[in-house]
């Protein structure tokens, strides 16, 4: 094992939490591998790895959600074994997770306080208490609103202030934040960073999971990586650079993330003018060229996913027309829009792409079932034959085309979900968010069918809020902000900071944005 | 590779053999092949609105109304031929059919554009279905004198050293087993339950698919309230009440997902064949109704448990390496 843990031991402070050896196996599987990570007293520990490397094993560890089948918890260098989520929160190990676990129906203090409301002397929910306490505690973070709220007015940013007022009403001394940032839009992204140095000065150890590079060297103080369910390294961030970190990841190095493409784009394929939408959007209006990729940016609730859910025919466009090929379209349906040679990969793959229950084949074959069709009856060999082209030429990993697609591993669902659209043979495939919550080496896979897609032809609309894929990938980009195109760039134009400035619709010193 | 689909057939086929094993020691005459006839054309009807209901829980609807659906238009049909008593058995029978898809029609609708719980939909129907029974036959039986021979024969005309019930009932088997696995209609029933997003962005409409779902279901019921009627030769208002629940527990037994998207034509039939035979074997043996009513129940107990059990087994798997080894 390439440990690097000398250096984390030769700290002045001690670890209040320290996982050593920490083995936990599945049926058949060790999801961990004799790990090890230390968290110190006002200090933030990145733990890093791709997807699958074990990160959310250890938080429900350290949360007594699982139990460990080996090696040893210290708490301030007693051992401790966590029977029960129950145990974890006593020692003062809180978590907030990817997604918030939250009541909707009830108020803001409530649940903050549910299971363990303050007690008046008959043992009874104290009302007032709750109230003033949870007053108190959304004070100190910043929140903008007032315990009585119920938690269905809140937005999600908010949702999740009230997320870290629960992990902080239980008096934690560990608080875990596993990809804090996926749902927050810059600006809350800079609000949680003052929250977190705000936890530091108070002692609190903190651990912070996230796949983003520029995140961990702006907050983090330490970092662990994991890989494949083992301990590789870790150390004081100072120390590395994104460049050390990202080869410890992957085991290898990655220099050039995105794909050199150079070629001309084609005539027009797409040209969009004046959709509007009652409540989501208006005067969009842009063209897309064959061969090209069009980036779309912007803040979390900009309007994006909303127009291309428009352009897909899910939603109604309350004006505008769609020209596909110089001829006027009218979408009314996700089926229009597949017949026009549009098709969307959506943003949340698990939920909205793969039918679970059916297999591989039959989840290739679901938008052309018409084609393949005859007579009414499903010509069974032509489906398997349509299946197995796609699957190929996305080299798709499966023991066979007849298995379920929930055996199959993120990333390959993933590509089922693609070869699906692609059996449709686009002219316009819109991906929303391709990168969203995959690791490096595939992420690195993605770009690269991306560019061979726009290569061969295919027009591709990008939305995505990771500014490197939109730099990297885009021909053009299209800002929006609050449901309106803020401005269209191409060429040199595109710069990290031109997107964040016209985003954030920051146009003289002042900040503008008010989300 | 073990696909579990076929396990799980396997397993409730050899449940059904072993009960009838069971069975045959005490009773010899029970695998009798005319009384295995006998106790297939009796399941017959549970086993066709089994059907009706599987395609509707496979899209995550459940269809409360087959039963009232099945009274309804069997009264209908059976008041029809008292009246009009030359009217050519087709004739009733695509009466019967377009009745009850029309029930289903108002299901469908009723879910599809007003988005009501399905459960919410067909419990209201259900009981208007029946309230509607009492109003056009003012509480009264139509008797088989008053029925024309040709109405009651029909069913029971036997074909090939089957009843005609059966020979329909094989015949909606045959035209299922087709109808999911190798139509669009049938693929999308399964793309609708298993994953309704991910249905829309397919290009599929999930509300559209529910509502074909209760449309055949309704014209199964109503078919079977004719088949019903004329086998027993008498119509009322109470005609096969309670009904609806067997259908439902045939089809749970059968391992259809209450939850949608998974099941098999193959596992609703051998459903309804398992409560077919308890329900007609274990009182030759002298066995009291109330085990029946036991085995029926544990049955269902330990299909649904059997189902989420093998549901768990397709938990991620964490190690790269563990992956590769599958």
């Amino acid at each position: 094992m390439t440990s690097q843990s000398a250096l984390a031991n030769s700290t002045e402070t001690t670890a209040v939490v320290s996982m050593d050896l920490v083995t936990k196996t599945f049926p058949g599987v060790k999801a961990l591998d004799q790990v090890k990570l230390d968290l110190y007293p006002g200090q933030v520990t990145a733990l890093v790895g791709e997807n699958g490397a074990g990160k959310s094993t250890t938080v429900k560890i350290l949360t007594g959600i699982y139990r460990t089948d080996g090696g040893s918890i210290c708490i301030d260098g007693e051992p401790v074994t966590f029977q029960s989520p129950n145990d974890a929160a006593e020692a003062g190990i809180t978590a907030i997770h990817q997604e918030t676990v939250l009541f909707d129906e009830l108020s803001v203090a409530e649940n903050i306080y549910t299971g363990h409301a303050p007690r008046n002397r008959f043992g009874l929910i104290d009302k007032a208490e709750m109230h003033r306490k949870a007053a108190m505690l959304l004070k100190e973070i910043g929140a903008p609103f007032s315990s009585h709220t119920p938690l269905r007015e809140l937005g999600i940013a908010n949702k999740h202030l009230v997320a870290i007022a629960r992990a902080l009403s239980v008096d934690a001394r560990v608080v875990i934040m596993d990809e804090p940032t996926a749902a927050l839009s810059h600006k809350e992204i800079e609000e949680l960073y003052e929250l977190i140095d705000n936890l530091k000065a108070q002692g609190k150890a903190i651990l912070f999971i996230s796949h983003k590079f520029d995140e961990i060297f702006r907050i983090a103080d330490r970092y662990t990586v994991f890989r494949d369910g083992g301990f590789v390294g870790d150390g004081l961030i100072s120390d590395v650079t994104e460049g050390d970190l990202v080869t410890m990841m992957v085991g290898r190095t990655v220099d050039q993330i995105f794909p050199d493409r150079v070629h001309d784009v084609g005539e027009e394929v797409l040209k969009v003018v004046g959709y509007a939408h009652p409540t989501e959007f208006a005067d969009i209006s842009f063209d897309l060229m064959r061969g090209e990729i069009l980036g779309f940016y912007g803040l979390v609730g900009a309007g994006r996913s909303e127009l291309m859910q428009a352009l897909f025919g899910i939603t109604k466009p309350a004006k505008g027309v769609c020209r596909v090929n110089g001829n006027i379209k009218i979408i009314r349906s996700p089926a229009d829009a597949v017949e026009n040679g549009i098709v969307y990969v959506p943003e949340d793959r698990g939920k909205q792409g793969a039918v679970i229950g059916l297999p591989i084949f039959q989840n290739i074959t679901l938008p052309t079932l018409s084609r393949i069709s005859k007579n009414g009856f499903l010509r069974l060999a032509e489906e398997f034959k349509v299946a197995r082209e796609y699957a190929e030429r996305l080299d798709l990993r499966a023991a066979s085309l007849d298995q379920d697609i929930g055996n199959l591993s993120g990333g390959n669902q993933q590509k089922v979900v693609i070869a699906k659209w692609l059996s449709t043979q686009p002219q316009v495939i819109i991906l929303d968010e391709p990168t969203k919550g995959i690791d490096i080496g595939s992420k690195a896979a993605v770009h690269e069918f991306m560019a061979e897609l726009a290569a061969k032809g295919l027009s591709v609309i990008m939305v995505s809020s990771e500014i490197p894929e939109v730099v990297g990938m885009s021909d053009r980009v299209i800002v929006m902000r609050d449901g309106r195109i803020a401005s269209k760039l191409s060429g040199d134009e595109i710069t990290p900071e031109t997107l964040v400035r016209h985003a954030a619709g920051i146009t003289t010193q002042t900040e503008g944005a008010k989300l | 590779m073990m696909r579990f689909i076929p396990v799980r057939e396997t397993i409730l086929g050899s449940a059904i053999l072993l009960l009838i094993i069971l069975i045959t020691s005490r009773f010899p005459g029970f695998v009798a092949p005319s009384n295995l006839a006998n106790v297939f054309n009796d399941t017959a009807p549970l086993m066709i609105l089994a059907l009706g209901q599987m395609v509707v829980i496979l899209t995550r609807c459940i269809d409360l109304s087959v039963a009232a659906n099945l009274a309804l238009t069997g009264m209908v049909v059976a008041m029809i031929n008292v009246a009009m008593p030359g009217l050519p058995i087709p004739m009733i029978i695509t009466i019967a059919i377009l009745m009850g898809a029309f029930m289903g029609v108002i299901n469908g609708v009723l879910v599809w554009k007003l988005s009501i719980p399905p459960i919410v939909v067909t419990l209201g129907t259900m009981t208007i279905f029946r309230g509607i029974i009492f109003l056009i036959s003012d509480g009264k039986w139509v008797n088989s004198h008053e029925m024309s021979p040709a109405f009651t024969a029909f069913p029971r005309a036997v074909f090939l050293g089957l009843p005609v019930l059966s020979w329909i009932a094989i015949f909606i088997v045959i035209i299922f087993a087709v109808m999911m696995s190798r139509t669009q209609f049938g693929r999308s029933i399964f793309a609708v339950g298993g994953n309704p997003h991910a249905a829309v962005y397919t290009g599929i409409n999930v509300g559209k698919t529910q509502f074909w779902a209760f449309v055949v279901s309704g014209a199964l019921a109503g078919l079977t309230g004719y088949l019903w009627v004329a086998r027993y030769a008498v119509a009322y208002v109470d005609i096969a009440g309670g009904f609806e629940l067997e259908v439902v527990a045939a089809c749970v037994i059968g391992g259809i997902s209450i939850a949608g998207g998974i099941g098999s034509v193959g596992g609703a039939v051998l459903g309804a064949i398992f409560l077919g035979v308890v329900k007609n074997a274990l009182p030759v043996v002298n066995i009291s109704p109330f085990w029946q009513l036991a085995i029926s129940g544990s049955a269902i107990l330990i299909a649904v448990a059997f189902n989420a059990k093998s549901g768990r087994t397709k938990d991620r798997i964490i190690l790269k390496s563990a992956e590769a080894k599958q």
